[in-house]
């Protein structure tokens, strides 16, 4: 092993909320990276060139090179390194709350960021708009429910969680979208406290170096 | 902790590939359970009912009853399962091929399955008057276009992730998914194949996923767990 090991580096798009879950574990971890922007509208969509797509033949962000491997899948990612550097922890000790984080995290990131991501949002055309609401309202209907179960702090008891990096995201893509927040309070209450933390802001869409000018904090 | 610990309940649809993916993992790990069917197309869709939507207010199958816990995502189970009952392991010990398998499975969980929109397509087929009660908005024309073309639509959307998860496996796939040994990645694959063979995606460009899934198949819970022996297999699906 080199005695200077490779930055890993991470492949992002400011506002996909999928590459900004990964982003905020690695500022909670404390592990430093090179970020290169993938800008999904410019040019047709960087991700269709051919060297990104040799890197994720799904042709979608994030993607992390980390230790010699190459990963995409968001939580994928961040269970890789929730194992490998496993401090400060994102997943409780016990299984039965693990279950529950990993339910939450999942009904956000198959359950509903799916439905309206860039790639469907394209084919559903001029109503994606109303499609993204109906979608993101739906399973927050749900979510509020589960997570009156769940929430102490955060999404699961008081901890940080897996859960946690996947709610403030969607809460983002629910703003865009302009979907009414009024029926979700344990949402938007978790939402708020979470933004509150450092790794939550240096991560934010509206500070990367991709960030459009208009759009920088 | 009682001598007689409850059995663990399942709801499940015969033919929901994320329930057969919890089926395939209890059948795996030897854990004995009851079976409780749900109709995701009878009575406008079983999933609807008040006692379901309690259980999980997704409106969704899988739903897992066990140790005294309420879980839905049949990923988060198949890992509840995996901590509690280690054996068979579905996960390598090697943290990078653990990587390798959750980028598999959720790429075909979160990249290709929910984009089928069964789900939606199989509600305005059904009985439009339950649609208040699935969806919240009032205007249905999207979902009224993607039910007409709903065949064409899971089509596109298996065949991109397929031709995708084709690439990927070339890396990472030995006699399985990932290497030599059956992990979670394989309990995701089957179900989508079959999906793919129900909305009649052509399978000649995916030859590895077509030799994985073929090898899977003669597995004892592969079969056990599958959909044309459920105690829900309408008699015309019947093995």
């Amino acid at each position: 092993m080199s005695a200077v090991a490779a930055k890993p580096i991470l492949y992002s798009y400011f506002r996909s909320s999928c590459s900004w879950r990964v982003r905020i574990a690695l500022a909670l971890k404390g592990i430093s990276y090179d970020l290169v922007p993938v800008n999904l509208v410019k040019d047709g969509g960087q991700q269709f060139s051919t060297e990104f797509k040799a890197l994720n033949p799904m042709k979608q962000v994030p993607v992390l090179k980390i230790d010699g491997i190459t990963l995409s899948q968001s939580l994928a990612i961040i269970h890789y390194l929730e194992e490998t550097r496993p401090n400060p922890r994102l997943l409780p000790q016990d299984p039965k709350k693990r279950a529950q984080v990993r339910m939450v995290a999942d009904h956000i990131a198959s359950g509903i960021q799916p439905l309206q991501n860039l790639g469907i949002l394209k084919q559903i055309g001029e109503r994606k708009m109303e499609w993204a609401q109906n979608c993101i309202a739906s399973g927050f209907q749900a979510l509020e429910q589960i997570l009156q179960h769940t929430a102490g702090r955060y999404c699961v008891g008081d901890e940080v969680s897996m859960a946690d990096l996947c709610l403030v995201p969607q809460v983002a893509n629910a703003e865009r979208f302009k979907v009414d927040m009024g029926p979700y309070p344990t949402i938007t209450r978790i939402n708020k406290a979470l933004l509150e933390l450092e790794a939550f802001k240096v991560s934010h869409p509206c500070r990367q170096p991709d960030t459009p000018a208009e759009l920088r904090a």
